[in-house]
């Protein structure tokens, strides 16, 4: 950064960029995530789940670990779950490289915004911010480089969790208990659907955030389950009035080993299935 | 028709009108205590702030006139940010922040009719009190590495006089470090000053990412009990 850049920065009007991060990035010419100039579509990471539950208390926020590109696994403990300040968390889902550079801009633009401002943008002013950035993504989305994230944060005004969920337009919508997103998705809701009511605490709703997980694991090829050979898991983040807390590795290890046990007791023995599930019996 | 202006005069004339500008306000210390770097002003005002937050570890001061150090505070957070994002958190230096404000204060002060009229203090806290720094930028650009304490304000040399004799010499403690800075303020200026008509702030190293903290009232009622 040149010295002539840094003095037109001290000394420009406070109100040329205002608080806006976005804005002072297309002033100085850093170009921000990209926007055109691809004309077919392109092979990206996209497969995921991530979700998010309100409870008493606030929210929580989950996501696999897994991503994909075609066929392939390009990575087995990515993070999809991050903190975008200290009252509120964003889950990426779509493509990684552009997710992960939005979560990157989003978190510096609450904190400046913050910063020059000596107080944090409400809930409901950073989900807009979020919106707008998915907006600003639509050129590159309708090349195949979707990003769709889930925000969710604790809103201190209103004193409770509150849990946006976006479209590819940028389109923003508030979810009342829960939601899930990615290609896994669909299968994590309908497991939450049956496990989900009000009134859960943190310990419950981190429970059926695993059992989503695993769910949506278990259907989807795209979501990756507990990596018991590696020792990767699934994160979950809690967002209450105490800020964000990532719920410890060993607590999510201890859950996943319990809900595999369960689960196992619910299996049939091999030798009790109709089909022979070990060696399917060839001609018949 | 233009005049012959002889530059020292032109100098001390502008030296002079920004000195008396910083003198009519009030002032603020910075010590190094323990776990950090500790800053205390008297502002009656609760929302217009003289100490801020600039990066994880950097903090900034400012006596004089708001809104030329307020200016530049939202280009000191601006700088720092993008350099941030362009490459990463570690090379956001307090040291290469100083210098961006020494280059500016030094044009302002020669090219322009009127200099700033303020001086400020962009304070890092590292992970020990030896990397600790603290630099001390006049409204005419020039910069002093100071160590242990830093006065500035209407008041700055009684104050540098009362901490030269008073400051321990190992970092106190946070409220040692209170005590000492609240006292000498009070003495200085001459007047009490209770703690709602206090700023006080401390860039703490034992703090996560960002080391800034504001104190309020209670929390220095806290540190005091």
């Amino acid at each position: 950064m040149g010295e002539s850049m840094a003095d037109d920065l001290l000394r420009a009007p406070i109100f040329g960029s205002g608080a806006s991060f976005s804005d002072l990035l297309k002033q100085a010419a850093v170009s921000p995530p990209p926007g055109n100039g691809i004309d077919k579509p392109l092979h990206v990471p996209e497969g995921t789940t991530v979700l998010a539950i309100r409870y008493l208390d606030g929210v929580i926020v989950a996501g696999d670990r897994r991503a994909t590109e075609g066929f392939q696994i390009s990575h087995r403990s990515i993070e999809k779950v991050f903190a975008a300040d200290d009252m509120s968390a964003v889950a990426i889902a779509g493509a990684a490289g552009p997710a992960v550079e939005m979560v990157r801009l989003l978190q510096t633009e609450l904190e400046h915004y913050e910063k020059v401002e000596g107080e944090r943008l409400t809930l409901e002013g950073k989900a807009n911010k979020l919106s707008q950035m998915i907006r600003a993504n639509l050129p590159a989305a309708l090349q195949g480089l979707v990003v769709v994230p889930l925000f969710a944060g604790f809103d201190e005004a209103r004193n409770v969790g509150r849990i946006f969920k976006y479209d590819v337009t940028g389109g923003r919508y508030e979810e009342d208990d829960y939601h899930a997103t990615g290609s896994g998705g669909k299968d994590a809701r309908s497991s939450l659907k049956k496990r989900y009511n009000h009134g859960l605490t943190r310990d419950e709703v981190v429970k059926i955030a695993i059992e989503a997980l695993f769910d949506a694991a278990d259907e989807d090829v795209g979501t990756g389950g507990p990596d018991l050979v590696r020792d990767i898991f699934p994160t979950v983040v809690s967002i209450t009035v105490d800020g964000t807390l990532e719920i410890p590795e060993d607590d999510i290890r201890a859950l996943f080993n319990e809900l595999i046990s369960e689960r196992r007791e619910q299996m049939l023995l091999p030798h009790e299935h109709t089909v022979d599930v070990r060696r399917p019996r060839r001609g018949s | 028709m233009p005049y012959y202006v002889p530059p020292e005069q032109l100098m001390k004339d502008k030296a002079d009108y920004a000195r008396k500008g910083i003198a009519r306000g009030k002032s603020i210390l910075a010590l190094e205590y323990v776990d950090g770097i500790f800053f205390i002003a008297e502002n009656p005002s609760a929302t217009l702030y003289k100490i801020s937050e600039i990066y994880d570890r950097i903090a900034f001061a400012g006596v004089g006139k708001f809104n030329e150090f307020e200016q530049l505070r939202i280009g000191g957070i601006r700088l720092v940010d993008l350099k941030g994002y362009s490459y990463s958190r570690e090379d956001v230096t307090a040291k290469s922040l100083a210098n961006a404000y020494s280059q500016s204060l030094g044009n302002i002060f020669t090219s322009e009719v009127k200099p700033y009229e303020c001086e400020i203090l962009v304070a890092s806290v590292g992970d020990t009190t030896n990397e600790n720094e603290l630099f001390h930028i006049l409204y005419d650009g020039s910069v002093t590495d100071r160590q242990g304490w830093v006065a500035m304000g209407g008041q700055s040399d009684q104050l540098g006089s009362a901490l030269e004799e008073r400051y321990p010499d190992g970092p106190p403690d946070l409220k040692d470090a209170f005590r000492l800075g609240e006292e000498i303020l009070q003495t200085v200026e001459n007047r009490s000053m209770p703690p709602a008509n206090l700023e006080v702030a401390i860039l703490d190293r034992t703090r996560g990412r960002r080391k800034f903290r504001r104190l309020s009232v209670a929390q220095i009622e806290a540190i005091l009990a």
